[in-house]
């Protein structure tokens, strides 16, 4: 019964890939709650086609373009928050401003650079293509991202709930926001490999919200978010194998599947989360049963 | 003892704040008050090192961007994203975040008093509720006992009463006696009128400049009131014109 869903696996591009995609699948999500809480979303989208004047200069000097990426990726979040330092003009404007600016030089780059990369891999990925080397790279830059948030955890929280107050204490506001656009932006390099620029907000956005709707911590949302969207690679795959469906928009439409099973099982998650809150308060402060009770229901 | 001399806040080529000096002592609940846009949260904000200045802030004799953990900070309402997935208990532990220190995970004595602090403002029972499914009242008492969890010594709170139901008033009152008893200093901004301004040991009426600082009833008077709000004094007042039988 498992030879079909084995026989695949018998391919070593479609093992990488495979790999790939979980390591992705996770990291994406993880990184992608820090974006969405701080309601950021849309910056993953600058950072996606931002890289572009990286990709064509690394390409062009013949450089690894992960570097190159990742330089023009974060140059463009610096932009887009000293834009909104600077001014009175709000973020949403400032992204848009930056995207735009970032891809339109990257075009012309390439053009300029007459560089022969593949527009067609960048904007929808070809995760079919990822090779062993890749793999590694791949699970290296997920391995270190994903040890950092652990170790980091509680800052970041702090940080991306409520910044001021975290500035209040002391903590190195800055340096985290640099570490964390750093982070951001090397995921999302990652992704693009997977299912490209236009696509990889799926994986950032869509398996952390679906977790969002169904529990009550950050924690909880990353390890949901990170488990959807390595199933969500997987399921892509094999779907895109089976059914001859490009890998890239396979996996962002399996992705938005667990949306939806997500709104359908939201509430009857909210409903076992209000029952445990109950039993929790009853057993433990039965003597205050009526304050308690009273306390259950919000006065706002 | 904190010590403002001449702060002067400019924000995007407005002069926000104008010159501020004033002193806090230990043992003194201070209020904070104004109109719309005089520069209280900004005044808050500028003590606390959050937007840049020209002037002193001392605390005890030393800087006090060098002793921030010795600083409580309660924000405005409206600064927080009530749906962002944290327990109250989480939001408490932040207030020892720099004392865990980096790399470290919360010990016992952490846990205890961050449970400590939750049940001063009667919130431990609801300690595993992510905040946005708790009401404004007892919202307000989770920052107070993250304020509380973070032993600090001077405590600056913006708009705390705002929004709140009896029952936290009543804790939030509590909680600013017993700081006081032990020797801590606290200003709060506030919008509150009437009576409600006697609880305050001193007031300090801003309107970009620091136009009066003493005990509520010397402040209150028409003529501040005047100099502060200016046309708009009717309408700040409204109804509650009656409010101010002590002045």
């Amino acid at each position: 019964m498992l030879s079909p869903l084995l026989s695949p696996l018998a391919y070593e591009f479609i093992r990488n890939a495979l790999i790939a995609g979980i390591l992705v699948g996770i990291l994406c999500p993880v990184v992608g709650t820090y974006l969405i809480v701080q309601r950021m979303t849309l910056l993953g989208n600058v950072i996606a086609h931002a890289v572009l004047p990286g990709l064509a200069i690394a390409h062009f000097l013949t450089i690894d373009i992960l570097w190159g990426a990742f330089v023009s990726g974060l140059l463009s979040s610096f932009a887009t928050n000293w834009i909104r330092a600077q001014t009175r003009i709000k973020v949403d404007a400032a992204m848009a401003l930056t995207l735009a600016s970032f891809f339109a030089l990257g075009v012309i780059l390439i053009t300029r650079l007459e560089s022969r990369l593949d527009l067609d891999a960048f904007l929808f990925g070809d995760i079919l293509s990822v090779t062993v080397k890749d793999v590694w790279q791949t699970a290296l830059i997920t391995g270190v991202i994903l040890l950092l948030v652990k170790l980091f955890y509680k800052e970041l929280l702090f940080y991306t709930f409520d910044p001021l107050g975290a500035q209040a204490m002391g903590l190195p506001i800055q340096v985290i926001n640099v570490g964390l656009m750093a982070a951001i932006t090397l995921t999302i390099i990652l992704g693009m490999k997977t299912v490209g620029v236009i696509l990889v907000t799926s994986l950032i956005v869509g398996p952390a919200i679906t977790a969002y709707l169904l529990v009550k911590e950050l924690h909880q949302m990353m390890a949901l978010g990170g488990l959807i969207g390595a199933l969500s690679s997987v399921i892509g795959l094999y779907l895109s194998y089976f059914l001859d469906l490009p890998s890239g928009p396979a996996i962002a439409l399996t992705v938005f599947g667990f949306f939806l099973l997500g709104l359908l099982l939201r509430p009857v998650c909210n409903l076992n989360r209000e029952n445990s809150v109950g039993k929790k308060l009853g057993k433990k402060y039965r003597s205050q049963k009526s304050e308690v009770s009273q306390e259950l229901e919000p006065d706002a | 003892m904190l010590e403002v001399s001449n702060l002067s806040v400019n924000y995007r080529g407005i002069r926000a704040l104008d010159n501020i000096s004033l002193t806090l002592s230990p043992r003194e609940l201070v209020g904070l008050i104004g109109p719309n846009g005089a520069g209280k949260s900004t005044l808050i904000k500028a003590i606390l090192g959050l937007v840049s200045f020209q002037g002193k802030v001392q605390f005890r004799g030393k800087p006090l961007r060098r002793q921030r953990q010795r600083v409580a900070y309660v924000p405005q309402r409206s600064q927080i994203d009530w749906d962002y997935p944290v327990t109250a208990w989480n939001v408490v532990m932040m207030a020892l975040t720099p004392s865990i220190g980096w790399l470290r995970e919360p010990d016992h004595r952490v846990k205890q008093a961050v449970s400590a602090a939750l049940d001063r403002v009667d919130m431990l029972p609801l300690r595993h509720r992510q905040i946005g499914q708790l009401s404004g009242g007892q919202q307000q008492r989770v920052f107070l006992a993250r304020a509380l969890a973070q032993q600090a010594d001077l405590f600056l709170m913006d708009e705390p009463f705002t929004g709140i139901d009896q029952k936290t008033e009543a804790i939030m009152l509590e909680v600013f006696a017993d700081l006081k008893r032990k020797g801590k200093t606290l200003l709060v901004c506030s919008h509150e009128w009437g009576q409600a301004l006697s609880r305050y040991d001193r007031l300090l009426l801003i309107n970009r400049q620091l136009l009066a600082n003493d005990r509520p009833q010397v402040v209150m008077t028409m003529e501040n009131l005047h100099r502060a709000y200016g046309q708009s004094l009717q309408t700040t007042m409204g109804g509650n014109a009656m409010g101010f039988s002590f002045c």
